[in-house]
């Protein structure tokens, strides 16, 4: 019998573009690092509910209260859909819960900024989203079948999410000097978050050379990071409200806007829990996890009683 | 894989009437009826299905990506099961 040599089968196969399947054998360290990827991506959805839940009960109108939750309910989904594709890899709910809830797992370092104003609701559809859709538009061709798939889902539940927020920017930026005023204020404490959401520069991000290799991802930080800048200049320009950003000019030269890098050591400090909110939001989380505490306790008794009822059936 | 949140699931759905059931993710629930509502408010918020399927995760059987060339085989040297294998004349219309 021929022995089959699963490295090069794994190979050969990212080679071939084809995807990886949860049951094809795949180097520990793939899987290693997409548990992390797809558990952290998770986490952030989930987490990425609580800023704007913190304006369902105080939208301005029955129409925007809608939207809104149908957005936060859509981001409950894309959390879902990720567990269980990181499930597929042989990591539990509860282990990638309990890593949530004490701290030790990461989520999206954006999620860790405070609402302070309905403009904040429109800067983070617009431009939060706009950026994780640049992400998970090149994630839909990552290597890994559930995690490409997820993707796929994810991204056209996204397009309604960027576009409400842009139409929340349009009436504050054309609305009275005062809601122009809350747009500009949400753009220049957004910005530089956002671009912090692609990750570290590209000569520091100590992850991405693998996953370009395994073709988990297929572009890199800082490339994602200048087409989402190239895209939102425009965007911005038609509202009327400034980027907060002196160096921000086009280069003719390289067909691209130069701007200004984010703070990295901002960064690494909210990455590091001492954000403005990350102790909030863990906090939420908790609370949120122990008050269902009952509905879980219910549903595995109920369970429990199915098992024994189906044995002594 | 069990834990807190019940067994897993496969979730199937038919877009039209006539349509096939396709495979769309899956979810943890404890009986079929809270696979189903699950299964509902999770993948067809939008009106992307008619109908569900939902089947138990350890119901499903697949054949194995290891002896993947082995297992398809049989196929492969039989091009005659494609109707490009033949040979029709001119003149007879369209078969
Ligand atoms: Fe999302
Ligand atoms: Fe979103």
């Amino acid at each position: 019998m021929e022995t089959v040599n699963f490295e090069n089968v794994f190979e050969a196969k990212l080679a071939k573009n084809d995807f990886i399947e949860p049951k094809d054998w795949m180097p520990e360290n793939y899987r290693k690092h997409l548990i992390r990827q797809i558990s952290q991506h998770a986490h952030s959805e989930i987490v990425g509910m609580l800023p704007e839940g913190n304006w369902i009960s105080r939208a301005p109108s029955l129409r925007a209260k809608l939207v809104l939750l149908a957005k936060v309910q859509d981001e409950g989904g894309h959390g879902l859909y990720l567990y269980t594709a990181a499930e597929s890899l042989g990591t539990s709910r509860d282990e990638m819960l309990d890593a949530l809830l004490t701290g030790k797992a990461k989520y999206s370092s954006i999620f860790n900024y405070p609402t302070l104003s309905w403009a904040d609701v429109g800067a983070i559809g617009w431009l939060v989203d706009g950026a994780a859709i640049m992400n998970q538009v090149m994630l839909q061709r990552s290597s890994y079948g559930p995690y490409s798939r997820a993707m796929v889902r994810i991204c056209k539940e996204e397009s309604f999410h960027q576009r409400q927020g842009y139409e929340i920017m349009t009436h504050l930026a054309f609305g009275t000097p005062a809601q122009k005023e809350m747009a500009q204020d949400a753009l220049n404490r957004w910005w530089y978050p956002t671009l912090m959401m692609f990750g570290p520069p590209d000569r520091e991000s100590p992850n991405s050379e693998n996953a370009l290799k395994w073709r988990i991802k297929r572009e890199t930080n800082d490339e994602l990071r200048q087409r989402f800048v190239n895209q939102t200049v425009i965007q911005a320009e038609y509202l009327g409200i400034e980027i907060p950003d002196k160096n921000l000019k086009w280069n003719e030269a390289r067909k691209a806007y130069d701007f200004s890098e984010p703070d990295w050591s901002e960064f690494k400090n909210v990455i590091k829990g001492n954000g403005p909110c990350n102790k909030e939001r863990l906090l939420a989380r908790n609370k949120a996890h122990h008050e269902g505490e009952w509905v879980r306790e219910a549903a595995a008794a109920y369970g429990k009683k199915l098992q024994e009822n189906k044995i002594a059936a | 894989m069990s834990d807190s949140q019940g067994p897993l699931w496969e979730v199937f759905v038919q877009k039209k009437s006539g349509q096939p059931f396709v495979h769309c993710g899956n979810l943890h629930a404890y009986d079929k009826e809270m696979a189903l509502q699950n299964a509902r408010d999770l993948y067809t918020r939008r009106g992307e299905g008619m109908a569900l399927w939902v089947v138990p995760s350890d119901a499903i059987v697949s054949s194995s990506p290891e002896d993947m060339g082995s297992f398809f085989e049989p196929a492969n040297d039989k091009i005659f099961r494609h109707p490009t294998f033949y040979q029709i004349p001119d003149g007879v219309g369209h078969m």
